[in-house]
């Protein structure tokens, strides 16, 4: 069946690319074989459905009705020049980095648009050759469940509903979506709260559903999703802590810092550095994995912050 | 297969076809990503299709007796399919970003081309509004750092590498046999041969602080690279597992490293169970969860945190005298 499918479906195409005018449906009907053998009913059918799979392909399928013989009766065409890839010239060394990214993609449906997109450079006459970069090994994974929809719905702007973490049955128009440390969030207008939100793929409790046609939403103009994704990294330091640190342990700390002196009395091997922190939790909970290896000189705040986190590591051991 | 992303091949192979007359069966089905049987059906397929009327003179010619006996391909009579489909919305975005990763991890020698290939690959999809629809952070290395690295690996060179050891929270310094550059989850790595482990060691970029290329060749190694399509869980399910009570405020651990069970608690917890290769990995995770983490199994699990932290404490109270004991 998928052969006789495809079949008609590329005859369908190859009508419409080489007629160059508008062809009402009874034309097209009696020139596309598949189409044959088929009752008025199961040909209006079948012909709205491979009109859709070819224009979810990006086939630009125009309709009209310029030909004064079947005025009353639509026509379809498809421009060469609207249909064909333009020409692209890459170098070697563009046309290394294209197939590097050509193996990028780890989720099946996205590595087969990949796959695809790389067909058409090919067919184009790009030798996309990775072999000199070998070396580099660049993957995007997407392992939660309700990727796939979110992805197409971005691609076709349909509204989604899904069940967040806290229970609240959610409504979005999803406007764009973000990979931070290997997690995917989909950013985008919750409907019901008319608000900008974003969500965290693996808070969602059920597989997201579409719950729209495509192309229900505009996705504002100004959207600049890599700000929106900003918010999400670690705020840029606004403050400065004095922290004694053992020589030669937490390196990161040390090294974001700069070398600064206390008249605190510190045990022989200890130095002192001023490093710089955003907010001061994710400080304490950051300088409490050193334990005795760094001291919070000041401010006091996060010295508090670190003793009681580490009294309550104590406590929770001494509790199990 | 569905029909959809046969059609889309197709449309793909005729012209790549007429470009490539007289190509080999196998070397056609590499570039596209085929096996040689499906490649056979699409020809099939193809020879079925032409322009309407479908008289013999009209449909696609392919020389099958060529096909299925020298298995090269000459194709013609479709001179309507000289250029393939323009890009896709979904291929333009798959595309883009899959470079935009790359980019993280090319260093600056490489990232111009890539800056290239992005600028050319964004006009050629033209009026498809992708680029911003999706973004991919990558935590990676330092410029000059990535640019080292990626000398070493593409000249065969031995690095000297520094290197924070995050669950030992020490430097150390170590000469390494690049293997490969990858990215996983949003970090990159560097895999190599260590020879102060004399193993395969996976290091993370951002925390190499310093790498010299040297003048000795890498030696062989036999060694198995990590397959990144299963992530990071295929490479732990071997590691002791050790189970932990989770306030609801730590409950991100159960998102952030890869689990093997998780059940919910009365009150936002949960029991979660993982896989811990490095006893200093799970001690430093304790500490950092400042008491948002009780180990349930294995017994005494939890105990090097405890005395680290009870040694930590002890230590304020020396230096800060009685004002900033625990209170």
């Amino acid at each position: 069946m998928a052969p006789r499918k495809t079949e008609r479906i590329l005859n369908l195409t190859i009508c419409l690319l080489v007629s160059g005018r508008y062809l009402p449906k009874s034309r097209i009907r009696e020139a596309v074989e598949g189409y044959h053998n088929l009752s008025d009913a199961a040909f209006e059918r079948t012909f709205e459905r491979d009109k859709d799979e070819l224009r979810s392909l990006g086939v630009p399928i125009e309709v009209g009705s310029f030909d004064p013989l079947f005025d009353d009766e639509p026509g379809y065409r498809i421009l060469s020049s609207e249909f064909a890839l333009p020409a692209i010239d890459l170098d070697a060394e563009e046309a290394a980095v294209v197939g590097v990214a050509a193996r990028v993609w780890r989720h099946a449906s996205v590595a087969e648009s990949t796959r695809s997109a790389i067909s058409k450079l090919r067919a184009a006459g790009v030798e996309p050759d990775a072999s000199q970069l070998a070396f580099l090994e660049p993957s995007v994974q997407a392992s939660e469940p309700g990727f796939e929809v979110l992805w197409n719905a971005v691609l076709d702007r349909a509204r989604v509903g899904f069940t967040y973490r806290d229970g609240s049955p959610r409504t979005l128009e999803p406007w764009g979506l973000t990979s931070y440390k290997g997690r995917w969030y989909v950013i985008g207008r919750d409907v019901d709260r008319d608000a900008t939100r974003m969500f965290k793929l693996s808070r969602m409790t059920d597989l997201p559903r579409r719950i729209s046609r495509a192309g229900s939403y505009e996705v504002p103009a100004d959207l600049d999703l890599r700000r929106l994704a900003r918010a999400l990294a670690p705020r840029e330091p606004t403050e400065t802590a004095l922290l004694a640190i053992r020589a030669g342990k937490a390196p990161a700390l040390a090294r974001r810092g700069e070398s600064a002196t206390s008249d605190l009395r510190l045990p022989a091997g200890f130095a002192v550095y001023a490093v710089g922190f955003g907010d001061l939790h994710s400080a304490a909970e950051e300088i409490t994995q050193y334990a005795a290896d760094v001291v919070v000189v000041e401010p006091a705040e996060l010295r508090d912050l670190v003793v009681r986190g580490l009294t309550a590591v104590v406590e929770s051991v001494a509790a199990a | 297969m569905t029909s959809r992303a046969q059609v889309r091949r197709l449309l793909s192979l005729v012209p790549y076809l007429r470009e490539h007359d007289g190509a080999a069966m196998a070397d056609v089905a590499a570039a596209f990503g085929i096996s040689l049987k499906t490649l056979r059906e699409d020809l099939s397929v193809l020879w079925m299709c032409g322009m309407p009327g479908l008289t013999p003179g009209d449909l696609i010619d392919i020389d099958m007796d060529a096909v299925d006996g020298e298995g090269v391909i000459h194709l013609s009579n479709a001179d309507y399919l000289t250029r393939p489909l323009r890009l896709s919305a979904d291929e333009a975005l798959a595309l883009v970003l899959a470079l935009r990763t790359l980019r993280e991890v090319a260093g600056p020698g490489k990232r111009d081309a890539v800056d290239r290939a992005l600028k050319k690959l964004e006009a050629a999809a033209g009026n498809v509004p992708t680029t911003d629809q999706a973004t991919v952070a990558v935590t990676a290395a330092r410029d000059d750092i990535q640019a080292r690295v990626n000398d070493g690996l593409q000249r065969g060179k031995r690095l000297d590498l520094t290197y924070d050891v995050a669950s030992r929270a020490e430097t150390t310094r170590r000469m390494v046999d690049p293997l490969r550059v990858f990215v996983l989850e949003g970090y990159g790595y560097l895999e190599a041969w260590c020879y102060s482990a004399n193993a395969l060691r996976t290091f993370r970029l951002d925390r190499i602080a310093a790498v010299e290329v040297t003048s000795i060749d890498v030696a062989a190694h036999d060694v198995k690279l990590k397959d990144l399509s299963t992530g990071w869980w295929e490479a732990l399910k071997d590691a002791p597992l050790v189970t932990l009570e989770l306030q609801p405020w730590a409950a991100w651990v159960a998102e952030y490293y890869p689990t093997e069970s998780v059940s919910a608690r009365p009150g936002g917890g949960l029991i979660v169970s993982l896989h811990v290769t490095d006893p200093a990995w799970l001690r430093s995770l304790l500490l950092r969860l400042q008491g948002g983490a009780r180990v349930l199994a294995p017994e005494g699990a939890g105990n090097s945190a405890a005395e680290a932290a009870r040694e930590a404490l002890d230590q304020y109270a020396v230096l800060l005298g009685s004002t900033a004991g625990s209170r």
